[in-house]
């Protein structure tokens, strides 16, 4: 078992993924978010733990329920990381459509 | 402002996707990958060496701020105008395992065209590293800067 507890383990999965932009739009309890799935209850728990351990998603004890929420803080990590190598190319491509508009 | 490149990275695999729209149309677009004048302009490189056909191979030469001199190689496997150019990719002189490229290129519209650059590294951390550089350059020539500004003043 990968051990590993960051954003980038977090996203690597895609029912991870679907469920981050399930809580993107409303807190959610975990069995909402279940239904959502054809997944067994099980194996959505182990996404829902592996998501919090990654501290994308929140816990919020609400009466009797846990709400789960998105933490934005940490999805802007992801970003930042391809940032200075996204920003590298843009420029690079900036310059030649730069360059090839004097062709036109 | 809209970003125009988008730069996708799975995590966990060994490859990246590169993708970005110019408003150019489809011919000038491609051009500019086989015209070395054209690339030693916008890539900032001087073109020592682009044959732009299959078993044909390329090497550039960048000259940093520092005015230390990089060499880039590589071959070209595939080749169709206008449509593709799968290639390798190698920084000589550093410890960066060749890598694969595929480049395809798209019309839009008469206007308008798509670049999407496929990338293979060796392995996942190599990506990563990759992934990492400009920021370290950035680093690097900020302390070089520092340096230089500290052996002024000595």
């Amino acid at each position: 078992m990968n051990l590993r507890r960051d954003v980038f383990q977090a996203i690597a999965d895609p029912t991870r993924r679907a469920i981050l932009l399930l809580v993107a739009t409303q807190s959610l309890t975990a069995g909402a978010i279940a239904s959502n799935f054809d997944t067994a209850r099980p194996t959505v728990s182990k996404h829902l733990q592996i998501l919090t351990e990654c501290e994308l998603l929140q816990q919020e004890q609400n009466g009797r329920e846990i709400f789960y929420h998105i933490n934005a803080k940490k999805m802007k990590e992801v970003a930042d990381f391809i940032e200075p190598f996204r920003q590298r190319w843009d420029d690079r491509f900036n310059k030649l459509e730069a360059v090839m508009k004097k062709f036109k | 402002m809209q970003q125009k490149t988008n730069v996708h990275a799975e995590d966990g695999k060994q490859e990246l996707v590169i993708t970005r729209e110019f408003e150019l149309p489809l011919n000038l677009l491609f051009r500019a990958y086989i015209e070395p004048e054209i690339v030693e302009q916008w890539m900032g490189t001087k073109v020592l060496k682009l044959e732009n056909q299959r078993h044909g191979s390329y090497q550039f030469e960048t000259t940093d701020p520092m005015g230390n001199k990089h060499l880039f190689n590589g071959t070209i496997h595939e080749f169709e105008p206008e449509q593709k150019i799968t290639r390798t990719f190698e920084m000589e002189g550093t410890p960066f395992p060749v890598q694969l490229e595929f480049l395809s290129f798209e019309s839009m519209t008469t206007d308008t065209s798509k670049l999407t650059m496929h990338i293979i590294y060796k392995s996942v951390a190599d990506r990563d590293q990759m992934l990492q550089m400009p920021f370290r350059q950035g680093i690097n020539m900020a302390h070089n800067r520092l340096q230089d500004y500290f052996n002024h003043i000595k």
